[in-house]
């Protein structure tokens, strides 16, 4: 990262580990778990709110000084509406079959915690480029999370990856389902996000006892 | 019976909390004493009963294709879709604020005991999830869409109490210490929402999974889907035609 100050460069590795948006911040869980049973859903909603939280970051350090503080959240709500609009329509465009199955979840990235929380936390005092590698960042973070869910319920749960079958034909009895390898239909349904989100939460912080919290 | 359906599926089936992950955010922060809990819940249902219906008023007679047909007819194939998620939180976000005065106005009782969760709710993905999903079920008059939003909301208020009650008496318990907080909270949600799942075949009277999980709506939506995709083809082949004969 020669490009970066050393602080810049912070901005966009803090938020992938050790302060992670979804982890340590608890914020945008919301819309994050009901889309992660396939891989290719998670990707392009983490690519999404990574446009969202890039673009949105940027518009709301510009207005900083402009928007009046008692209808702040008004004002962040509009731009990020704007930004979701955007990206609905381009993926009802290009994607979709995909838009269909993220269904209301791309609306929601507007009230995803995240976005607004970063608002509030980031670009109401800082200048536009930070504010950039904050969303970039914070995105990213948010983005890992939900590849790696993706990526555990759908090899677990179907077998496949990005809709290839990976393990072999469940059908045909090929691969490893020829060993007697059963799919796991309990990673398809919804609570099973959650306990992997859990998971990860445990792994986390096994590894790194700081973050434990207090009792 | 319409009404009585609708009730108990969006509480229990469709779940806010367990089925689709709405209000996620708000549901682990103030989840650790049951009387906060109970407040934000409160509030919850109220802010939905009333804004589902408003932004089932405005889908209806403003957003949806050819509604503007009330203008005139000039006006019956606009298709103001797009604008959804714009006017849906400016209604929720305003409705909020509404709220919020002329609850400090004419109760300051149930204002200190509210009054902290409201600003908290204008970004509540339930809130705003409420009225999506509101218009993708296509919900047929304001009496459901009223309905829809009461019972959604008691399903989250169920949610949060449960989890409050919960989180209260496992602070006794020997939880292993990277798990303390928000780790075993997480996984008594998914436990939960496990526990919810066996409502599914509540009303069918069969295992039929529950319609809010993702498989079954791809399906569906799949079907709809080759159905455009024969429409456009069946367009372009027209247009492709049109152009043969006219050269």
């Amino acid at each position: 990262m020669a490009l970066l100050s050393k602080k810049d460069s912070n901005l966009i590795l803090d938020p992938l580990a050790d302060n992670n948006p979804i982890t340590i911040q608890v914020l945008g869980i919301c819309s994050a778990l009901a889309i992660t049973a396939e891989l290719k859903a998670s990707v392009v909603m983490a690519i999404s709110v990574l446009f969202v939280l890039g673009v949105g970051n940027v518009v709301i350090s510009l207005l900083r000084n402009v928007i009046p503080a008692k209808i702040r959240i008004i004002v962040q709500l509009v731009v990020v509406a704007a930004l979701v609009i955007i990206v609905d329509q381009v993926l009802k465009a290009f994607a979709y079959e995909l838009s269909k199955t993220l269904s209301v979840f791309v609306g929601l990235i507007i009230t995803n915690c995240i976005i607004m929380g970063r608002f509030e936390a980031f670009a109401l005092g800082n200048g536009p480029w930070k504010s950039f590698l904050d969303g970039i960042g914070n995105a990213l973070g948010y983005g890992v999370i939900l590849i790696i869910v993706g990526f555990f319920r759908e090899l677990l749960g179907s077998g496949t990856l990005f809709g290839i079958k990976v393990l072999g034909d469940p059908v045909a009895k090929t691969g490893l389902y020829a060993l007697g390898y059963e799919n796991n239909g309990f990673m398809i349904i919804p609570p099973a996000a959650l306990i992997v989100v859990g998971i990860i939460i445990w792994v986390q912080r096994s590894r790194n006892r700081a973050l434990i919290e207090e009792a | 019976m319409e009404h009585l359906e609708l009730f108990f599926k969006s509480i229990f089936i469709d779940n806010m909390v367990f089925s689709v992950f709405l209000g996620m955010c708000s549901y682990l922060a103030v989840s650790k004493k049951v009387s906060t809990a109970v407040g934000l819940g409160a509030a919850v249902i109220f802010v939905l009963g009333v804004t589902v219906p408003l932004n089932w008023l405005l889908d209806q007679y403003l957003l949806k294709d050819g509604a503007l047909a009330w203008l005139g007819p000039e006006y019956a194939e606009y298709d103001l879709g797009f604008l959804s998620f714009i006017l849906f939180i400016a209604t929720i976000a305003t409705m909020v604020q509404l709220v919020e005065i002329v609850v400090e106005k004419f109760s300051p009782a149930l204002y200190n005991s509210l009054g902290i969760f409201l600003p908290l709710i204008a970004v509540n993905c339930a809130i705003l999830g409420g009225s999506l999903f509101m218009q993708t079920r296509e919900i047929p008059n304001i009496g459901l869409a009223f309905n829809y939003g009461i019972s959604s909301g008691i399903g989250w208020f169920l949610a949060i109490l449960a989890i409050a009650a919960i989180r209260e008496k496992i602070r006794y318990s020997n939880v292993p210490a990277p798990l303390r907080g928000l780790g075993i909270t997480f996984i008594i949600t998914g436990l939960m929402g496990i526990g919810f799942q066996s409502f599914g075949g509540m009303l069918t009277g069969d295992n039929e999974p529950p319609e809010g999980t993702e498989t079954t709506t791809v399906k569906a939506e799949n079907k709809e889907e080759k159905e455009i995709k024969k429409e456009i083809e069946d367009k372009e082949k027209a247009v492709s035609y049109n152009e043969v004969i006219n050269k």
